[in-house]
């Protein structure tokens, strides 16, 4: 036999040129571009936002986050911008929330990851899903209406315990209208554990099998193979999850503008109401005009820089996290 | 043989005690303690979710009725009845538009970051700054659409309220969709380069599909999200009392910013329409959230 009896009269070209190619190169810019848009927007965000701000920048300085008085219409003098009150709302209800949530989440992802029967896992995992799912406004509706009236008499009964002892009764003062920094705290709370809940998943499920076995096989009881086991292997995600809450929580606007209070206000008195950076931005758009809108605007720049800087470290921590428990596993 | 000794042979004083009666008292306490904590844990977490939802059916069912769906918002809180209709159309508008503009440039750019990029430097701090910007507050995305577009505009639209929850959505979308096209198996893309089709026609044609039924149900979760997304809404749409179709022309409403208008309202009125409002939104949000589990559990790439 001959086996290179016929050969083809034209040998089939492998490598097409011309139009084809050009749609491969078309194709491969298009995506790229629209990568590139996610940077793009984040750089706009910044350049348009500071410079819509600069008049309040400009007029204020420094004292935009140093001063507390936030005054757009005195009745004499120049208006007065400053942040510190709005800041301090934020950090404290923010705080509030991670107290209440962390150890919430830290334990339903335990649950899910450890104790749950199979059958109560799904429900479970449901639970979390569903309460990710329900908008932030209706949280607000929910707060301001129900949770707020309804825990004021809880709060007066806080106030009569702990209110007498020195230092610590300062954050039990007086109580409103059940509207204050405490309240705000909660509902973020409810809000962020979700979040916090699913990393905090994913990074207990990350601990090797082989660890968990070892420690139960040294007698071990549950608890001692968590402690010894999983939370050494994970405090760098479990971190991370924490602070991609509290990115969530300082930047969540609705919710707490309806139970925060709207009072421009520091005080230790976790009952007195406050307001937030967020807050104060969809209350007063509305009514704002020139230097007012500007200062506005530069509330919107401040929590964009810090949320944008936690959301970069948390994610930089979680993503150092996953590499190292990847290589521990293999 | 061993096998001969009798059973009373064994030495069972000696031998250590392996059940759990030989812990000490305090361990064993702990260890309760400890999963106790940890179911009262997730009862924490069932107990705000069954409230909201009783009260939100409760209190939105007592005014839900059909006239509710349909008739316009009137225009002072103080006044009784009326209905949600211009929100609910305004809702479905500015998610629908906004869900066409963020969902192909999503999966666009899911594309570049799975099929191109991959590991190099820019597409990692592409996939970074994705998950940063999810993490951007609503309420800046909406000081940022308010400046680069109702500013140069002039008017507050549906639009821009689309444009905002667009902006919203896009890294959500481009992450899911990430996760779905990494599924995808490499045999797929080897075959079809093997029949001579280019890279795009072998995205576009054979691993995209392979990939849709994940990407849409990430989508629509998006979807969902962007729907209950309040901030922006109330400072890039304005507001209207009846229905007002058109985009493009003239102010706009949707129920996450009724309902946020409405309950800081002292009158009873507003309160209830708050209430309808929200069961509203919720059913709309759920069914998004329901056929997007279906999809992703029904049609589901296969991990092998």
């Amino acid at each position: 036999m001959t086996l290179t009896n016929n050969p083809p009269a034209t040998k089939p070209t492998l490598t097409q040129r011309g139009s084809s190619a050009l749609g491969d190169r078309i194709f491969s810019w298009w995506t790229l571009g629209t990568g590139l848009l996610v940077l793009a927007i984040l750089g706009l965000i910044l350049i348009t936002t500071v410079r819509e701000a600069w008049p309040a920048f400009d007029a204020m300085g420094l004292r935009f986050i140093t001063e507390r008085v936030w005054d757009p219409n005195p009745a004499t003098g120049d208006a007065i911008f400053g942040a510190l009150s709005f800041a301090y709302g934020t950090a404290v209800s923010s705080l509030i929330a991670l107290l209440f949530a962390v150890p919430v989440s830290v334990g339903i992802a335990l649950f899910l990851t450890e104790l749950a029967p199979r059958r109560l896992r799904g429900p479970a995992v449901t639970v979390i899903d569903l309460l990710a799912a329900v908008p932030s406004v209706v949280f607000g509706l929910w707060g301001i209406l129900v949770v707020a009236p309804a825990l004021v008499p809880i709060y007066q009964w806080m106030h009569d315990v702990f209110g007498g002892i020195p230092l610590l009764g300062r954050l039990f003062g007086p109580v409103g209208s059940g509207r204050n920094f405490m309240t705000a705290g909660l509902i973020l709370a409810i809000m962020v554990t979700p979040i916090i809940t699913s990393i905090t998943r994913e990074v207990f499920s990350t601990v090797p099998r082989a660890d968990k076995d070892a420690a139960l096989a040294l007698g071990a009881t549950r608890w001692e193979m968590i402690r010894g086991a999983v939370f050494p292997h994970s405090f760098g995600g479990v971190v991370g999850a924490v602070m991609l809450g509290l990115g969530r929580a300082m930047g969540e606007t609705i919710a707490v503008a309806l139970v925060i209070g709207g009072a421009t206000n520091i005080t230790a008195n976790l009952f007195s109401p406050g307001n937030s950076m967020a807050a104060v931005i969809v209350q007063q758009f509305g009514e704002s005009t020139g230097t007012f809108t500007a200062a506005l605007i530069g509330l919107g720049v401040v929590l964009f820089a810090m949320t944008v800087l936690i959301n970069v470290l948390a994610q930089v921590v979680v993503r150092r996290a996953e590499a190292r428990m990847k290589g521990s596993v293999a | 043989m061993t096998l001969t000794a009798p059973p009373a042979a064994r030495p069972a004083a000696s031998g250590p005690d392996l059940t759990r009666a030989a812990l000490s008292g305090r361990r064993r306490f702990t260890n309760h303690l400890a999963t106790s904590a940890i179911w009262f844990a997730v009862l924490l977490a069932v107990i705000p979710l069954a409230l909201v939802t009783y009260t939100v059916i409760a209190k939105g069912g007592g005014v839900m009725s059909l006239s509710f769906l349909n008739e316009d918002i009137p225009n002072s809180y103080r006044r009784e009845g009326g209905g949600m209709g211009p929100a609910i159309v305004g809702t479905l508008l500015i998610t629908g538009m906004a869900a066409l503009m963020a969902i192909p440039l999503g999966v666009f750019g899911a594309i570049y970051l799975n099929e191109y990029g991959k590991q190099r430097p820019l597409a990692r701090v592409i996939r970074l700054m994705s998950d940063v910007m999810t993490g951007v507050p609503s309420i800046v995305m909406g000081l940022f659409i308010y400046i680069s577009w109702v500013l140069l505009v002039g008017e507050q639209t549906g639009f821009a309220g689309a444009l905002a929850l667009a902006c919203l959505m896009l890294p959500v979308v481009i992450r899911s969709s990430e996760e779905m096209l990494r599924l995808v198996p490499d045999e797929l893309r080897q075959a079809s380069m093997a029949l001579g089709a280019r890279k795009w026609k072998t995205t576009l044609t054979v691993v995209l599909p392979a990939a849709i039924s994940g990407i849409t149900s990430g989508s629509l979760l998006a979807v969902a999200r962007a729907a209950g997304e309040t901030a922006p809404i109330i400072i890039v749409t304005g507001i209207v009392f009846s229905p007002n179709w058109n985009l493009f022309d003239g102010s706009n409403t949707a129920l996450p910013a009724q309902i946020f208008r409405n309950a800081s309202q002292p009158f009873e009125a507003a309160q209830d329409r708050a209430w309808g409002a929200a069961l509203t939104l919720i059913v709309i949000v759920l069914g998004f959230t329901i056929i997007a589990r279906f999809i992703s559990s029904r049609f589901a790439i296969k991990e092998r």
